[in-house]
């Protein structure tokens, strides 16, 4: 087993099987795009598998390939963190439909030897996990420790969870939801919208044509930014600043400083992501519902689990708001299942996951240390 | 954790719960009496608390606690999902001590019930002669910022259950850590535990 701290390319394993989709179609041999860090015992149990968020990748602990940037949880994940890189073996897969190495609309058709683009198979949050089971298998890794993850990385671990209750001890869900409400599709429209209706996009074949949808993406990701933010926190940070001026210009610069804060958001998202991958990826997020299969009973989806969940929720999020895990765990506790929840206060809206929480940080490692 | 290092009142409940039991500990602060109940009578215990601190404090011990107030989050609980509920030191702070009750017994089929008598004679005297709300060893809290907002006598809580059609199993009365007789019970008693079960 490879185990490295930092990698400049990505640690790519092609799937010995074909992944049948939710969707009904099969993607042949699909290439997972992954980084793993810490020692893997000889019992082979030491292992946490973590799920990376929307725009998020795999880099979880790792420099950036592109900017340049640490990892987005390398506060959390590393030797003598909260997940503790000396003694636990951690495991993050791009996930499938992104565009940092694993299979997606950006990478090639060995059909056609041009990419995807809207060719590939629309994927869903089980499709992802059952990726991610299939590359552990391929790693020779059964069972797991801990599966962890933020946002949709929270569904991932909980679609884990329900779709293998005898491959994983403890699963933490933060920040996240069983389902996509009616509020989350929206604004996932939105910014899908934003992308199709950019000249560039061109039906998303845009890869050969030396353009590339760079308004309708930045779009998207200022509308989806403002839901990871909170009111309070807006306002704390920027109020009704101006940015660069003293006074109004009348006209349609970016006048105040949440404007241009926006804008940079959107503009420097496109250097890092792909188009067709953001229209795949919220597609995903919007047809997950753990309870779907389940006639709308989520308790179904964990019933009898033997599987140790523990959920934590910010007060000031709205996109995933405490309601939704507090469904969960209503859900839980009629299958019988074991589930630890806290709502933790934060005044940064959803982003709080992402960001220093010494609280969280504490509960974290008490979980995955628990009973060990 | 063991029993014998147990508040007085938790000691008695842990020496009553029988091994392998399913429980489900309402208010259980940072998970003592839920750690006491799994290491040393194999219970598989749950447990509610509202405040976050406790809760993370009783996740780190490797408990399954949930965040939530039992006024209104044992809802979420299906029927009979336990052999027994426990509400220690936690009537007295609810809005409907009454339905609280009544919640507990539709989780399980039994419950343990601990509060501190309104009816001890200190609290008594403090009233008769001093005419001002009590403070005393375990109500010490002044009346203006005291969480306990629904004070009750162990002869309330006999005539409550008595109204209900709730059956009292067993009575335990504690002046300080030293068991008090029934019959004194209203006038000694710093803190009654009562096992109550459906009628």
């Amino acid at each position: 087993m490879a185990t490295r701290l930092q990698s400049d390319r990505p640690n790519q394993i092609t799937l010995d099987h074909p992944l049948a989709l939710d969707s009904g179609a099969l993607l042949a041999r699909p290439t997972i795009a992954y980084e793993a860090y810490g020692p893997l015992n000889a019992a082979r149990d030491n292992v946490i598998l973590i799920c990376h968020a929307l725009t998020m990748d795999q880099y979880v602990a790792s420099t950036h390939p592109v900017t340049g940037k640490p990892g987005w949880w390398s506060k959390v994940v590393r030797p003598g963190g909260v997940i503790d890189t000396d003694r636990y073996h951690v495991i993050c897969a791009n996930v499938i439909g992104s565009c940092l190495g694993s299979s997606g609309p950006a990478s090639i058709d060995p059909a056609t030897g041009d990419p995807y683009a809207m060719s590939f198979p629309v994927v869903t949050i089980g499709d992802m996990v059952r990726a991610q089971a299939m590359l552990l298998d391929q790693l020779g890794i059964g069972r797991l420790h801990a599966v962890i993850g933020g946002s949709m990385g929270g569904m991932q671990a909980l679609a884990f969870a329900a779709h293998y209750p005898g491959r994983v001890d403890r699963a933490l869900v933060i920040a996240s939801a069983a389902r996509h409400s009616a509020q989350n599709i929206a604004f996932h429209e939105v910014g899908r919208q934003a992308i199709m209706a950019d000249p560039d996009w061109q039906g998303g074949d845009y890869y050969a044509s030396g353009r590339v949808p760079v308004k309708g993406l930045s779009v998207a990701r200022m509308a989806a930014h403002i839901t990871y933010l909170s009111e309070a926190g807006l306002t704390e940070k920027f109020g009704r600043q101006l940015q660069d001026r003293e006074a109004k210009t009348f006209g349609f610069e970016a006048d105040f400083r949440i404007e241009s804060y926006l804008r940079h958001q959107g503009i420097s998202f496109v250097d890092r992501f792909d188009a067709n991958s953001y229209l795949y990826i919220t597609r995903a997020m919007d047809y997950f519902d753990l309870a779907d299969p389940h006639g709308g009973r989520l308790a179904e989806a964990f019933r009898h689990s033997p599987v140790r969940f523990g959920l934590v929720s910010f007060d000031s999020d709205w996109l995933y708001p405490t309601a939704e895990s507090r469904r969960i765990v209503q859900a839980l506790h009629g299958a019988g299942a074991q589930a630890s929840f806290v709502e933790l206060s934060s005044p940064f809206g959803h982003d709080a996951f992402l960001l220093d929480s010494p609280e969280m940080w504490r509960l974290m490692a008490g979980f995955v240390e628990a009973g060990r | 954790m063991t029993a014998a290092t147990l508040r007085p009142d938790l000691a008695l409940i842990a020496a009553q719960v029988p091994a392998g039991a399913r429980v489900l500990d309402v208010g259980c602060g940072d998970g003592t009496l839920m750690a006491a109940l799994r290491d040393t009578g194999g219970a598989d215990v749950r447990g509610l608390e509202i405040d976050p601190a406790n809760v993370a404090a009783a996740m780190e011990r490797g408990l399954a606690v949930v965040q939530g107030d039992a006024d209104r989050d044992l809802a979420d609980y299906p029927d009979d999902a336990f052999d027994i509920a426990i509400l220690s030191q936690t009537l007295q702070t609810s809005h409907r001590p009454d339905r609280i009750v009544d919640e507990l017994l539709r989780i399980a089929p039994r419950a343990f019930v601990s509060f501190p008598n309104f009816a001890h004679w200190r609290v008594r005297l403090a009233l008769l002669w001093g005419g001002r709300m009590p403070v005393t060893r375990l109500l010490p809290v002044a009346w203006y910022e005291t969480p306990n907002i629904h004070h009750v006598t162990v002869s309330d809580f006999r005539d409550l259950m008595r109204a209900r059609g709730i059956a009292v199993e067993r009575a335990w009365y504690l002046s300080g850590d030293r068991p008090t007789s029934d019959a004194a019970a209203s006038w000694r008693a710093e803190h009654a535990i009562f096992l109550i079960s459906r009628g």
